[in-house]
């Protein structure tokens, strides 16, 4: 122990953007790889970030190496620009990246960090949204060994996964898988598109948006370039089917707050026990509650 | 109908903050702890930070002790990310640790070995009996420890380094002799683990392992699920001094030192490469600060992994993709407390799918029995 050394008292604070030059210079080169070679989970350094693993340090990575400060940034967990862990990642580049805007209007956003949701509003060329991944690995389901899972994925060797499913079918006369849904890219790879429900599975088919997926822990990046076919893995007799929100009489509910019929659903439960439901995206529902407004005071 | 507000979550968050800030300043003595008590008076638990954070930089490791209330995990992982921030500037070339100034060194294969055991400081041997009278410790006795003690103690017993104790086995053909030109080591601060990895990756990812997980998996292997049967050879925990090429001379300088451990494990033999004898083989362990549970259980599963690489893992801890994905606190720590982030989607999700199935299986019970005609 040095008895003379004084900790600097004057951090003389952070670079732009948290990372070191040379890690951000990795994470855009590994983004390029993976942009050309749609669904291919590549591998990278992951740094270890100031929020724990699991909690979106891949998506985040993935930001600060492409933020800019003429960038706008909207960052969303579970649909909500205002979920605890939102906020969290909003303010973390904000500290970190001075001179970036951020925003909760999706069309103001150049960038798009998001956990667990795609927005409902189809996003636009101009736009590059970033996906939280814990699991990149579908075949993880079936595979614990990655060495194994690597020359599954080259070889294109999906037939145990499809096993699974036709299991699924003879058990339960049902695909049980809820959200990760397996989908294939660019008719290779089949990636896991992160925690998403099947609800948002069909907007990463021909997206005009780069969608960019990033697993901290994992340590891989993967893509989904703009305009790139992905299909959920189904069989032709057995149709793909996203969350059904129709009530007991087949009619299809309503968020309790916008009256949205066209939006993935939270369910609550209110101090009555009574269900409530509520659209999972709030820019979306903010939105929708704005058009009522402009309309009754039109009217 | 009711709804539930969006709003709130950045209230929440500094709500918490504060709540925890509060119950480190709630302590009766009125008063905040001081890095160099951390850095002293824990000088195991700075160690166990330093170690596993991966960076040699105790007051700062004090510091992350005090801001996280003594949680090791979260201390290391505020090392971790600290050093995100930093280029990699240089990289040092192979250190040797003869030349460690050694505070204790002990073999448990030798009665006595070159240079003679020194067993310096240790609670090996302690009684585990607590001792009442640290309750209410009196300042000037705390005082006193250090300059009785000093003064008791002779210059030749001070720290010096000492021969290696595998040199005198590989001597005498007892161990492989050592191999020249391995190559570049295995950065995994810069490289992702694409397996099958190198030796040296498996040492870096053990070397900054969380200790209890590390433990854990060698533990597994000393006990049957596994046979390694190791004898430590050594075990020393000193001072290295850090040799960095000089800017423009190129010459070794010294550009500091670090306290560090390390453990070298002989286990049960093998046959030799054509042609020459069979030999001992060997099980490698070190990290920074002194961490002697953690390198005995590192060295141990370096010898297993070999054994996993070469031959094909039987056991768990023989599979190096078993041990190393799993052993990083940073990591699994942070998987561990994610699951208490909302999941409101993903549920909804998972609830479509079994009312869904639930239903199938209700009108499947409440169908008529079909009659079956021939």
């Amino acid at each position: 122990m040095n008895i003379h050394y004084e900790l600097p008292l004057e951090e003389a604070g952070y670079s732009f953007g948290f990372l070191d030059e040379y890690a951000k210079k990795e994470v855009r080169r590994t983004i390029l790889k993976a942009i050309c070679i749609p669904g291919y989970q590549t591998p990278y350094a992951s740094r270890e970030m100031p929020m724990g693993r699991g909690f979106g340090t891949g998506g985040l990575q993935l930001t600060l190496a492409l933020i800019g400060p003429d960038d706008t940034l909207k960052v969303i967990d579970q649909g909500s620009d205002d979920s605890v862990n939102a906020v969290n990642l909003r303010q973390f580049v904000q500290l970190t990246c001075p001179g970036v805007e951020v925003t909760e209007k999706l069309e103001e956003a150049t960038l798009i960090q998001s956990r667990h949701r795609i927005p409902e509003v189809a996003l636009t060329e101009a736009q590059v949204l970033v996906l939280q991944v814990p699991y990149p690995d579908p075949l993880v389901v079936v595979e614990p060994s990655e060495a194994r899972r690597k020359i599954m994925h080259a070889e294109a060797d999906y037939s145990r996964l499809l096993v699974k499913l036709y299991e699924d079918i003879v058990h339960f006369d049902e695909i049980t898988i809820s959200h990760r849904y397996p989908t294939r890219i660019n008719r290779h790879y089949v990636i896991d598109p992160s925690p998403i429900p099947r609800w948002d599975v069909p907007k990463l088919d021909q997206s005009p948006a780069l969608i960019l997926l990033g697993a901290g822990r994992e340590k891989k990046i993967y893509a989904v370039p703009p305009y790139t076919v992905a299909e959920p893995l189904v069989f032709d007799d057995v149709p793909f089917r996203v969350e059904d929100f129709r009530d007991e009489h087949g009619q299809r509910r309503a968020c309790a707050r916008c009256g949205a019929i066209d939006s993935f659903l939270d369910e609550y439960s209110d101090d009555k026990n009574a269900k409530i439901y509520q659209c999972s995206d709030s820019a979306y529902c903010d939105g929708q509650l704005a058009q009522h407004q402009q309309q009754e005071v039109k009217a | 109908m009711s709804y539930v507000a969006i709003k709130g979550g950045k209230a929440a968050i500094d709500g918490a903050a504060a709540a925890a800030e509060f119950l480190r300043g709630h302590d009766d003595s009125g008063e905040p702890l001081k890095l160099s008590a951390i850095e002293s008076q824990l000088r195991l638990l700075t160690s166990r930070v330093v170690s596993e954070g991966g960076l040699y930089h105790p007051r700062l490791a004090a510091l992350a002790i005090k801001q996280f209330q003594g949680d090791t995990l979260e201390a290391a992982f505020a090392l971790r990310a600290y050093r995100s921030t930093k280029p990699r500037l240089l990289a040092t070339p192979v250190q040797d640790s003869t030349n460690m100034r050694c505070i204790r060194r002990i073999s448990a294969a030798f009665k006595d070995i070159p240079g003679g055991q020194m067993i310096g400081p240790s609670y090996d041997y302690a009684l585990r009996l607590l001792r009442l009278d640290l309750a209410d410790e009196n300042p000037e006795a705390f005082r006193s420890i250090g300059k009785t003690f000093l003064a008791e103690l002779s210059e030749a017993d001070l720290p010096d380094s000492f021969p290696k104790v595998l040199d005198a086995l590989r001597a005498e053909g007892l161990l492989p002799p050592v191999t020249e030109g391995r190559g570049e080591p295995f950065d995994i601060t810069r490289e992702p683990l694409v397996f099958p990895v190198p030796r040296s990756a498996a040492l870096a990812t053990m070397a900054r392992a969380e200790t209890g997980s590390l433990l854990a998996m060698a533990y597994s292997n000393m006990r049957g699920y596994g046979d390694v049967h190791p004898t430590v050879a050594e075990l020393r925990v000193g001072y290295i001094p850090v040799m960095v090429p000089h800017p423009v001379t190129g010459e070794p300088m010294e550009a500091g030192e670090v306290l560090v451990t390390e453990c070298e494990v002989v286990a049960m033999y093998e046959s030799g490469k054509a042609g020459s004898l069979p030999t001992f083989t060997l099980g490698y362990g070190a990290c920074f600060g002194h961490n002697e549970v953690k390198v005995i259980s590192m060295a141990i599963l370096d010898r297993a992994l070999q054994k996993g690489m070469q031959e094909g893992p039987v056991n768990p801890s023989e599979d190096p993709e078993f041990v190393l994905l799993h052993v990083d606190g940073v990591d699994s720590m942070g998987f561990a407390s994610h699951y208490k982030m909302p999941h409101y989607v993903t549920f909804q999700s998972d609830m479509d799918r079994l009312r869904t199935t639930q239903g199938k299986a209700r009108d499947a019970d409440q169908a008529p029995q079909m009659e079956v005609k021939a």
